[in-house]
């Protein structure tokens, strides 16, 4: 649908209304953008979104119940940049309605339950803080517990610099978790949406049994800008796009967002949790 | 039970984590060091101070008769991460670390001691030995982080790092892993998951660099003695935190002013927990490991929350 400047000049036009593309430059009816799953009409872009449309996205409808939503950062360093963390959580909160950057939940895809966790880039740049490694240990956990497969649906600039090493930390022990799911024969499905690096790349997002990515979604380990400064290096282009991570062998298949809860499904239907490999020491 | 108080959260900041007995070598309060605790900006400049024992300094003054093993058996050798079997009082391990230059020249070589994702991938080999063999695994941790360049991008740095988190997380046989000196992000705790981690007095630790918080947080990377502090980087916080379960004391003005007291106060230390852990069976072991990173977190549950349910409803209603 073609609606470029319909109005005469573009600033004129209601915000409310309208999203410009910022890849195509197309001007998009807001109302037809979350109807087409926001994605371009015009060029497919996929805009960013967050964790609550992302979960009616892609799971049954009305099956979602959400675990651990009360859980809040607490301040173990006493971290102060322009404002103190506490604030700075505080604001996010008043800005997203979130608590932190993930949210947890048990859900039905395409009728199989599985515990499901989804980044919201939203919140301080979906970054990984003790919040989201207890919420996302939790969530393998109880994926063990219950024998369910696990998804998670990456969105995040890394760990969360306000909690130091702490953060750093939220790393190994989710892969700990992560790790005795494998043993068990639970099948974890890792889904990669734009934009995914740093340490979330680094842990958990790297490890799937299958890794699904939406098209385009910048996925890296050092944002481009620390590669640019450390090596002074122009780089080529679509570096770091999904795309260039599936033809260098670290992403299974790059999935169009209206396609992810069938393709989703698929593999749910096809990995079942192998019951006789029970976690065991 | 020593681990007892730990899981509890009965233990005091002060404590360190209350895993590792104080036995003489470690320093397991930060209240010990007392007027000798440094800022963190000059722990910062003594972790990275070019005349520093860097791991082979360390390895060759530890362990004897120490055989480096090259390659990553799909790429190539990274010399910036270095590893094979040595002799500890007799002892056969496997030990890996990450491998600074002392001039220019051989930290062109070295890389600065930023490792490829092959280096992991060599790690994670030789992880692999330590556990088919069941030889502790000596880690040491000295790096800026792990290379940032496209062609480490390409060769899937992120997945190199995660698979080697993930491999020492379940590894069947002891770990200790000692930050040297820098512990740069993601790229140290690649050699990080140790059933005890140990940090030398002046090492520090932490998921940025100063100058890179500084970058992102105040916009110049001229701030980086306030991310510094702000960070919480360097030893005693780290004690303070439970990052590292004791800090080796350095000799006086720093490490790089005895390489040889250096080494030994790691020796020493190393040799001590490795008594205690190769007394616990592999189980053990491994649950205490998942438990050791699994408390890592400040969060706040607010009271009377209703647990999780054990089963969740979608199974009741289809009745599994």
């Amino acid at each position: 649908m073609r609606l470029r400047m319909p109005f005469g000049r573009r600033k004129e036009l209601p915000s409310h209304l309208w999203t410009q593309c910022p890849d195509c430059g197309e001007m998009l009816f807001n109302k037809q953008l979350t109807r087409n799953m926001n994605v371009c009409t015009k060029c497919d872009h996929h805009f960013k979104i967050g964790a609550r449309e992302r979960i009616d996205l892609l799971v049954d409808k009305a099956s979602f119940e959400e675990h651990d939503a009360e859980l809040v950062s607490g301040d173990p360093l006493g971290f102060v940049d322009s404002k103190p963390y506490p604030q700075r959580i505080e604001s996010a909160r008043l800005r997203s309605g979130a608590r932190d950057a993930v949210i947890t939940g048990s859900a039905l895809i395409a009728h199989d339950p599985v515990e499901i966790a989804v980044m919201d880039f939203d919140f301080i740049g979906g970054s990984m803080g003790s919040v989201v490694g207890e919420k996302i240990t939790r969530a393998a956990e109880r994926a063990l517990a219950a024998q369910a497969p696990l998804v998670i649906v990456s969105a995040s600039g890394g760990a969360r610099m306000q909690e130091g090493t702490l953060a750093l930390m939220q790393m190994a022990k989710i892969l700990g978790a992560l790790g005795r799911l494998g043993d068990a024969g639970i099948p974890y499905i890792s889904v990669l949406t734009d934009p995914t690096t740093g340490g979330v790349l680094a842990s958990y997002a790297s490890l799937g049994d299958v890794i699904l990515a939406e098209p385009k979604a910048l996925i890296g380990f050092s944002g481009a800008r620390v590669t640019d400064q450390t090596i002074g290096e122009r780089l080529p282009a679509g570096f770091q796009r999904a795309e260039f991570v599936m033809a260098h062998g670290f992403v299974d298949q790059v999935v169009p967002r209206a396609q992810l809860k069938e393709r989703i499904a698929f593999f749910l239907g096809a990995l079942r949790p192998r019951a006789d490999l029970r976690w065991s020491l | 039970m020593k681990e007892l108080g730990t899981l509890l959260g009965t233990r005091s900041p002060a404590e360190g984590n209350g895993q590792v007995p104080s036995d003489g070598y470690l320093i397991v309060d930060s209240k010990e060091l007392g007027s000798a605790r440094v800022s963190a900006w000059e722990a910062v400049k003594l972790a990275r101070d070019i005349h520093r024992p860097h791991a082979l300094d360390l390895i060759e003054r530890i362990f004897t008769r120490f055989q480096e093993l090259h390659g990553d058996r799909s790429f190539r050798d990274d010399p910036a991460i270095v590893g094979g079997i040595a002799e500890l009082d007799g002892r056969p391990v496997v030990v890996v670390a990450q491998q600074k230059g002392a001039s220019t020249e051989e930290n062109i070589q070295r890389n600065f001691g930023m490792p490829h994702p092959e280096g992991y991938r060599k790690a994670i080999r030789l992880y692999r030995l330590a556990e088919r063999f069941h030889l502790p695994l000596i880690t040491l941790i000295d790096t800026p982080g792990a290379y940032p360049g496209p062609e480490a991008e390409e060769r899937g740095q992120a997945e190199a790092i995660a698979k080697s988190i993930d491999t020492m997380t379940r590894l069947r046989t002891p770990i200790v892993a000692v930050v040297a000196g820098e512990g740069g992000s993601g790229g140290a705790l690649a050699l990080g998951v140790g059933d005890v981690v140990l940090a030398l007095e002046n090492a520090i630790y932490s998921v940025i660099s100063p100058e890179g918080a500084a970058a992102i947080l105040w916009r110049t990377a001229s701030e980086a003695e306030r991310a510094a502090n702000a960070l919480r980087l360097a030893g005693p916080d780290l004690l303070e935190l439970g990052i590292v379960d004791g800090l080796i004391p350095e000799p006086k003005g720093g490490a790089h002013n005895d390489h040889d007291a250096t080494a030994a106060n790691v020796k020493a230390a190393i040799v001590a927990q490795l008594d205690r852990l190769t007394r616990l069976t592999v189980p053990d072991l491994l649950v205490a490991r998942y438990e050791r990173f699994r408390r890592f977190g400040v969060v706040i549950e607010p009271a009377g929350e209703a647990a999780p349910p054990r089963h969740a409803w979608w199974k009741r209603v289809l009745g599994r």
